[in-house]
């Protein structure tokens, strides 16, 4: 990308803001519905905004070092927050705006907010209702009006009437246009560019430190990855303090010059998808998941013609679509074949997702369903993976087009230095490394080795191809008594991609083998009952039907072979498996809020079931406390079959004894 | 530039406090009204101060949603006056009420199933229209620009009420706290002074009276409209009204303050039932 303005690196947002203002002033920067319709901004509009908008807070008292909390959804105003209290030298800190009061009084007394900028009241009332307790915030701003009316405003101002002082002294101060250029272009690049709070799943949320070159420097390798320009649009609907919408739409769009999309509201974002194109999109497996159920059921309503065109092309786009994607041969009949199915199918149902113009999709987060994966691949969507974390500024690892595999996360990034350290942790050194904890030492000590490497907490393994591939976190990885590396995520993740198996809890760790809960899917396997006339009155006696059994047996068998294929998992097969009499559940304490289980506490619970799968015995009886959603209690008490099943042959396995 | 705060449609005329000497929107005198034989309503008076919130509470039947069919010219009552802004009248029809200012919600959603939510609330603009059937179907020249501004008058409702991710979707598909607020909005299209709301939370769960609870107070700071409710739910009336009139059997029996009308002992026995 063009790096020179004015003879000098533009290590900054602000620089950045200035050059696309002077290099592509009429391209669109933002766009934002409202009332309805879309409204564009151009780099040039941008500038004017951010420059008014800083000039405002410098009068409020913003001065070089203070920093300002952020508030809210996506909003272009908030955006330009960013880029204005870089301007002037503060630190922007973006607040996740579902954080309750407390969580939220920590993270402004932690950075030491001086000013916040939020998107309504609904924030103002929260931030008000710490400010007491925390002191030092000075103002708020906010962006909304609405239901602010009767509110004091000795210490509560509009984001319109902030940039209204700052374009009133536009106009009476003679040269403070020059003056305002002059103070950004003397900004370093090593100043402390924004601080992004982690989302603290573990513990207290730290303040994760970035400085203004290292982002841009980071922002810069993969804009030149994924060849993004300013054509390019997309959509921000990622949390603003999340570290993937910080780097993806606002790092990314401020080199590459792109237009960022602010939908209208939270719930229109698939609205606003379909309307807006973007041609670069991120979103978790989740998202994908959910949108592949929407279709499938719509499809399932449709007329038989559709239904049976639908089935039979994406049977076509299975074969071939992602042969076409990687640039691989495919025969002519093939590429006919596919290009129909384009005109048929692909294209109408890319242009129903707002996938039409897509030209990079990343999703990360979590591992994503083979089967998933390809279905949008197969469509032509050029959906890759990444790895990263808020530590490295996003990015350690992604996919580069046409080297794409469903289970490893690709290889390092332009410029990471990635080892595996003896332990198996991933640990990286990347362009766009954070600095540290913000005023916690500690920690930063502990996050890096000696030599400065950042520690993820990951374990992973690099493939053949030289990818990365993630399997579990560091510390919930063991072994077996052989000495068998033994990863409980990565073998739940192969059983939860079936989908009649909703929940998994696998076991091993110092022990000689391996075993397994599992839930049922209740409406995928109660569908199968339903068409296959099986009879069942509820969960836990579909859980125990012979014929449930045997389906499961069959998936497990499957994730076997699959464990089997793999050098470092060969070891750690499912020997014994049963199918849990209850689905667990986050009221009884097995599972987190979101939904993740808690190991240990099923564990302890189940201890009795656990020992059954170890000492060899066909049943176990158990009685389970439930817990009611109206709080009452209750005892299901159940016979628990278990299933032995072979381990598949492996090459590996047999080498290594 | 173009995301200025949304602009009250109608600025408050006089606040709610404030004002020592309240101007009467809205004063119904000795009204009574039967269908054959049956008397829903008898000798029953009491007014609406603008911008007031006005609950009408009582017992099932005893002639909540009779009343404000009264108000709105839906009934013709055999006695009594009514009178709107200034205007005394015995008897009007439902159209002219709507053109003078009053719009109402209905206990069971009114709203036109194979309609946008878009659509509902523009038909609430169609009082609004200046432009003949012709023109409108021409959809050129001024009836094109008034339809653009109409628009945008709904959008703005459409922004206030927060509905934005439903604007295209047809009413009958939407979940029932949903309607209640697109009827709301529809009403709220027509710009009008006094808005009678029959029942506004009911059959909604505790989250969405808190939702439709906001809104109330919010269509009054911002819109500055009067609102007359009927509500069953007590918490809901105390918290929201002004001043509360009760009825029963047709009868007026209490008429004030939420928490004067809260220890009158006649509103206590109407609603626990006492030996006569």
């Amino acid at each position: 990308m063009n790096g020179k303005g004015g003879g000098q690196v533009d290590d900054s947002f602000p620089k950045l803001l200035l050059r696309n203002a002077r290099e592509r002033p009429k391209r669109p920067a933002m766009r934002h519905k409202n009332l309805g319709i879309w409204q564009s901004w151009t780099w040039a509009m941008v500038l004017g905004e951010v420059r008014a908008f800083a000039l405002g807070l410098e009068t409020l008292g913003v001065r070089a070092g203070d920093r300002i909390a952020i508030i809210g959804g996506n909003r272009p105003r908030l955006y330009w927050t960013i880029t204005a209290a870089q301007a002037l030298g503060a630190v922007p800190v973006p607040v996740y705006a579902d954080a309750v009061a407390d969580e939220m009084a920590y993270v402004l007394e932690h950075a030491g907010a001086r000013f916040a900028v939020v998107q309504d009241q609904e924030q103002v009332d929260k931030v008000l209702s710490v400010a007491e307790r925390i002191g030092g915030l000075n103002h708020i701003v906010y962006d909304e009006e609405r239901g602010l009316r009767d509110y004091d405003r000795t210490r509560l101002h509009s984001f319109a009437s902030v940039q209204d002082v700052g374009r009133e002294r536009l106009r009476r101060e003679e040269g403070l246009e020059a003056r305002f250029e002059e103070s950004v272009r003397a900004g370093s690049g090593d100043a402390v560019s924004v601080i992004l709070y982690t989302s603290g799943t573990t513990g207290r949320s730290k303040g994760v430190t970035l400085t203004a070159e290292r982002c841009i420097q980071a922002a810069r390798d993969t804009v030149a990855f994924d060849r993004l320009t300013d054509r390019d649009v997309a959509l921000a609907y990622l949390p603003l303090a999340w570290v993937g919408d910080h780097y993806l739409n606002y790092a990314q769009a401020m080199v590459a010059g792109f237009c960022v999309a602010c939908p209208e509201s939270a719930e229109t974002v698939k609205q606003d998808l379909k309307e807006t194109g973007p041609t670069f999109y991120f979103a978790p497996p989740r998202v994908f998941e959910s949108l592949l159920t929407s279709v499938m059921i719509r499809i399932e309503d449709a007329g038989a013609l559709k239904r049976r065109m639908f089935h039979h092309f994406i049977a076509v786009a299975k074969r071939h679509g992602e042969k076409l994607l990687n640039g691989e041969s495919v025969g002519l009949p093939g590429r006919l074949h596919y290009a129909l199915g384009r005109l048929l199918v692909y294209g109408p149902l890319k242009n129903v997702l707002g996938f039409s113009r897509i030209r990079v999709a990343y999703t990360a987060g979590e591992a994503i369903g083979p089967d998933l994966f390809s279905f949008y691949r197969s469509l032509g969507i050029n959906l890759k993976q990444l790895y990263g974390q808020t530590e490295a500024f996003l990015y350690v690892t992604a996919h580069a087009d046409g080297q794409i595999r469903s289970d490893t996360v690709g290889p390092p990034m332009a410029r990471v230095d990635l080892r595996i350290a003896d332990t198996g942790e991933v640990q990286f050194r990347s362009p766009g490394m954070f600095v540290g904890y913000y005023k916690d030492d500690e920690q930063t000590r502990q996050a890096l080795t000696p030599d400065g490497y950042v520690k993820t907490g990951d374990a992973g393994f690099f493939t053949e191809g030289g990818q990365l591939k993630i399997i579990d976190r560091a510390n919930d990885v063991g072994k077996l008594s052989d000495g068998s590396l033994f990863a409980p995520k990565y073998i739940e993740n192969k059983l939860k991609f079936f989908p009649n198996i909703k929940e998994a809890v696998a076991f091993g760790g110092g022990r000689d083998y391996v075993t397994a809960f599992i839930n049922i899917d209740l409406t995928a396997v109660g569908n199968w009952a339903e068409r296959n006339d099986v009879v069942y009155g509820s969960y836990q006696e579909l859980a125990s039907l012979g014929q449930v059994y045997d389906m499961i047996q069959a998936n497990v068998a499957r994730t076997n072979a699959d464990l089997a294929a793999e050098p470092m998992m060969a070891g750690a097969q499912i020997r014994r498996f049963l199918i849990l009499h209850k689905e667990l559940d986050p009221d009884d304490g097995e599972l987190t809020r979101t939904q993740k289980v808690r190991r240990s506490f099923v564990a302890e619970r189940y201890g009795g079931l656990i020992e059954a799968l170890y000492d060899g015995s066909g049943e176990r009886d158990v009685a389970t406390e439930v817990t009611f959603e109206d709080g009452r209690k209750g005892v299901i008490r159940a016979r628990v079959k278990i299933r032995d099943i072979e381990p598949a042959p492996s090459v590996f396995r047999e080498a290594a004894e | 530039m173009n995301v200025a705060a949304v602009r009250p449609i109608q600025p408050p005329e006089a606040s709610p406090a404030a004002a020592p000497a309240p101007e009467v929107l809205l004063d119904v005198r000795n009204v009574s009204l039967s269908f054959g034989g049956v008397k829903a309503i008898s000798n029953v008076s009491f007014d609406i101060h603008r911008g007031e919130i006005r609950a009408i509470i009582g017992p099932n039947g005893a002639g909540k949603t009779s009343m404000l069919n009264v108000v709105n010219g839906y009934y013709k009552p055999q006695e009594g006056e009514i009178t709107f802004r200034g205007k005394t009248r015995r008897r009007m029809r439902p159209h002219e009420a709507a053109a003078q200012g009053i719009a109402r919600t209905f206990q069971n959603v009114a709203l036109f199933k194979g309609m946008t939510t878009l659509d509902n609330i523009m038909s609430g603009r169609s009082l609004k229209m200046r432009r003949g059937f012709f023109w409108q179907l021409l959809h050129y020249g001024p009836a094109r620009a008034e339809e653009i501004e109409h628009r945008r008058k709904v959008e703005e409702i459409i922004d206030f009420l927060e509905i934005e991710h439903i604007r295209k979707t047809p009413a009958g598909r939407l979940p029932y706290g949903l309607q209640k607020r697109v009827e709301l909005g529809r009403a709220l299209a027509m710009e009008p002074d006094l808005l009678l709301l029959d029942e506004p939370m009911a059959g909604m769960n505790v989250e969405e009276k808190e939702d439709m609870c906001r809104f109330v107070l919010d269509v009054r700071e911002h819109f500055g409209t009067t609102i007359a409710l009927i509500e069953h739910d007590m918490g809901v009336v105390m918290d929201l009204s002004d001043r509360v009139v009760v009825l029963d059997h047709g009868v007026r029996i209490a008429d004030g303050k939420p928490e004067e009308v809260r220890r009158n002992q006649d509103v206590i026995d109407a609603y626990l039932g006492v030996a006569h």
